[in-house]
């Protein structure tokens, strides 16, 4: 009797069950699949790869002569680095100081808006008042207006302040120097707060409610509540959203170029947008320049892809 | 070596400035929070959605409002010009926005442009990403297939332009090519081109590298939705004795639709965002500018307000039927899984 039973359980487990993408790629001669992915995948490697190639071979061999032939005559430099890193600015150079910009203004960038929409996602999710899912629907539909309708009046906001009707109400920002990095936070904080709140309130609103309850019986406050119970059991969201907020802000050209004002406080696109329009033939500088820029994104992206993905799908899918 | 590293000191002292803002505000805001009553949800979450709330009135609600009033008025906002603005982007031969077929080459203009990659990017990322998630689920390599061909996400617009402006770098016929598309001509007997300078196909060209770039995050939704079709339906159709073919078209492609529709709306509304890359790549001379380029260069290089608001508000405005289609296909979807 026993053996009965376990041939007919077994029997459907004996196959791994196929999934439709597998047997599709199957029954397609294999060989013609192979050589499809092949293909894709070597576009969208090789471009990133002759760049990078190209960044350590010098400048004759560059200007003369296609990367691909590195590797019949590999000759290796590292001067281009060191130019484009530590050159004076009217050479090109003076990366390094563009890369600190970068840090300087995506550490920021992505940590207010982690607080601001964990706390807002939060009441959102876990408090009760009136016109809560109005408030939850209105900022979800604030991620459908484009950046570029808020521009040109924060812009004015930042430079001349608030005044209506001849009265002033609130002054212009003035930041100089190193104090201009605030309205760039500024403004990536706001931009970052609708998609935010909506990837964190998803997760959280999942999260079981019994947990919160007992909490709230027990007594504890919401904060406590929130530092406690629902901030261990959001890290992973958390994350996802960090990378998002990382990668956005430091490979952000539009925001940068408006409201870093000037080159002292200008991130690394910039820069190599610029050089990329005056210098366009110096590819000793511009492939040594590029790579430079994608490093740190890249690093960060290859090492916490898990993350990227799951935010990416409890964003697209979900909803 | 001409590199002053103390001239760096105060942006590191800013960010430090930054971080410990950061703390203290986050700190305040749980203070705040501990002290008042705690059996009043509604303070609870006002103070709560405070800061977000402010900061989305001040930098994105009342900015947007402005700039529909803008769109109104003149270049340096000082009168009311009614439909002007408006007026000059549809039908003002000079403004560069419509499309011109009179001459020798044809010039697409700003908004066929910015069709152009509105249909195409979205469509020709999501047919790659999808064929790449098929062919390789289930295979040996596949989290690191799919690492290849996600990697681009990482790169910034402006890096991929740089990435694509050298693939199609172009060198007179007879000397060494530089560029690897140019290479590949002339080793297959053609003659080089510039690529990037010749129109109407130089905005093909653009719009390959925002494919490039966007074709990983359809393959990594796709793959997902891929994989989460049931095995029965699966094994159902094997009975039936369906070809590879059938399968594809009749059970991964229906059963996937919704995770289709998501990518096809989420990479439109990217696309019609997108200024980095025709910036980088041509500074939008050649006919390839698009709306968004236009809208950066009349806004803060021409200082022409009312234009550049026009232009944003006509980038939100296309945005519109792109989500009215979703929220209807969700509503609908919505309504066959009640039945």
């Amino acid at each position: 009797m026993s053996t009965g039973t376990e041939t007919i359980v077994a029997a459907p487990d004996a196959e791994v069950p196929p999934t439709v993408g597998g047997r599709v790629r199957k029954k397609l001669t294999s060989r013609t699949a192979s050589a499809v992915s092949l293909v894709i995948a070597l576009l969208w490697t090789v471009p990133t790869l002759g760049v990078l190639i190209s960044s350590i071979r010098p400048e004759d061999e560059i200007k003369s002569n296609g990367w691909w032939n590195f590797f019949s005559h590999p000759q290796f430099t590292l001067e281009n680095y060191e130019q484009v890193l530590f050159g004076s600015r009217s050479a090109s150079g003076g990366l390094a100081g563009y890369f600190i910009n970068s840090l300087v203004i995506t550490i920021p960038s992505v940590l207010f808006p982690l607080a601001f929409c964990a706390l807002a996602a939060y009441a959102l999710a876990w408090t009760r008042f009136r016109g809560r899912d109005w408030v939850y629907i209105g900022i979800f539909a604030l991620q459908i207006v484009p950046l570029q309708m808020a521009l040109i009046p924060l812009l004015s906001f930042f430079n001349y302040g608030v005044s209506l009707g001849g009265v002033q109400l609130l002054p212009a920002w003035d930041l100089d120097g190193p104090a201009k990095f605030i309205t760039v936070w500024f403004a990536h904080t706001c931009f970052a707060l609708p998609l935010g709140i909506f990837l964190l309130h998803n997760f959280m609103a999942e999260l079981p409610g019994d947990l919160v309850e007992a909490a709230r019986v027990d007594g504890a406050s919401h904060a406590k509540i929130f530092r406690s119970v629902i901030l261990p059991l959001i890290v992973p969201a958390l994350a996802s959203f960090a990378i998002f907020q990382f990668l956005w802000v430091w490979n952000d050209l539009l925001v940068a170029l408006i409201f870093a004002g000037g080159p002292k406080n200008a991130p690394l696109t910039v820069r190599l947008a610029e050089l990329a329009g005056n210098r366009g033939n110096e590819w000793q500088r511009l492939t040594a320049a590029a790579f430079v820029s994608i490093i740190v994104p890249l690093t960060v992206f290859l090492s916490l892809q898990r993350y990227f993905v799951r935010g990416l799908l409890a964003g697209s899918v979900k909803g | 070596m001409n590199f002053d590293f103390t001239a760096e000191a105060p942006k590191l002292m800013m960010l430090l400035y930054g971080v410990i803002a950061f703390a203290a505000v986050v700190g305040l805001l749980l203070l705040v929070l501990d002290v008042l009553p705690a059996r009043k949800d509604r303070w609870i979450a006002l103070g709560l959605l405070a800061p977000a709330g402010l900061l989305l009135v001040v930098g994105l609600i009342v900015p947007a409002v402005r700039t529909m009033v803008l769109a109104f008025m003149n270049a340096d906002s000082s009168e009311f010009v009614g439909l002007e603005n408006f007026r000059w982007i549809f039908t003002d031969k000079n403004s560069g926005m419509l499309p011109d077929f009179s001459g020798d080459t044809v010039q697409y203009g700003v908004l066929l442009s910015t069709l152009l990659w509105v249909l195409l990017v979205p469509t020709a990322s999501t047919a790659v990403g999808l064929v790449y998630a098929v062919m390789v689920d289930r295979s040996r390599f596949e989290s690191f297939a799919k690492s290849l061909v996600f990697m681009p996400m990482a790169i910034s617009f402006v890096g991929a332009g740089i990435i694509w402006k050298f693939v199609y770098e172009y060198r007179q016929e007879g000397a060494d090519q530089i560029g690897l598309l140019n290479q590949l001509i002339v080793w297959l007997g053609g003659t080089p081109q510039q690529w990037l300078l010749d129109g109407p196909w130089n905005t093909l060209y653009l719009i390959v590298v925002l494919v490039w770039i966007q074709a990983g995050f359809a393959m990594v939704v796709l793959s997902a939705a891929i994989k989460a079709i049931p095995a029965d339906i699966v094994e159902a159709a094997r009975i039936d004795g369906v070809t590879a073919w059938q399968m594809f078209w009749r059970v991964t492609i229906p059963s996937i639709r919704p995770a289709l529709v998501v990518v096809l709306v989420t990479i439109s509304i990217g696309t019609l965002k997108v200024f980095d890359i025709v910036r980088t790549m041509t500074g939008g001379q050649f006919g390839t500018s698009v709306v968004a380029n236009e809208m950066y260069t009349y806004s803060f290089r021409a200082d022409e307000k009312g234009k550049g608001a026009a232009l944003a508000v006509l980038l939100f405005l296309f945005v519109i039927p792109i989500v009215i289609y979703q929220v209807r296909l969700m509503r609908r979807r919505r309504l066959e899984g009640a039945r």
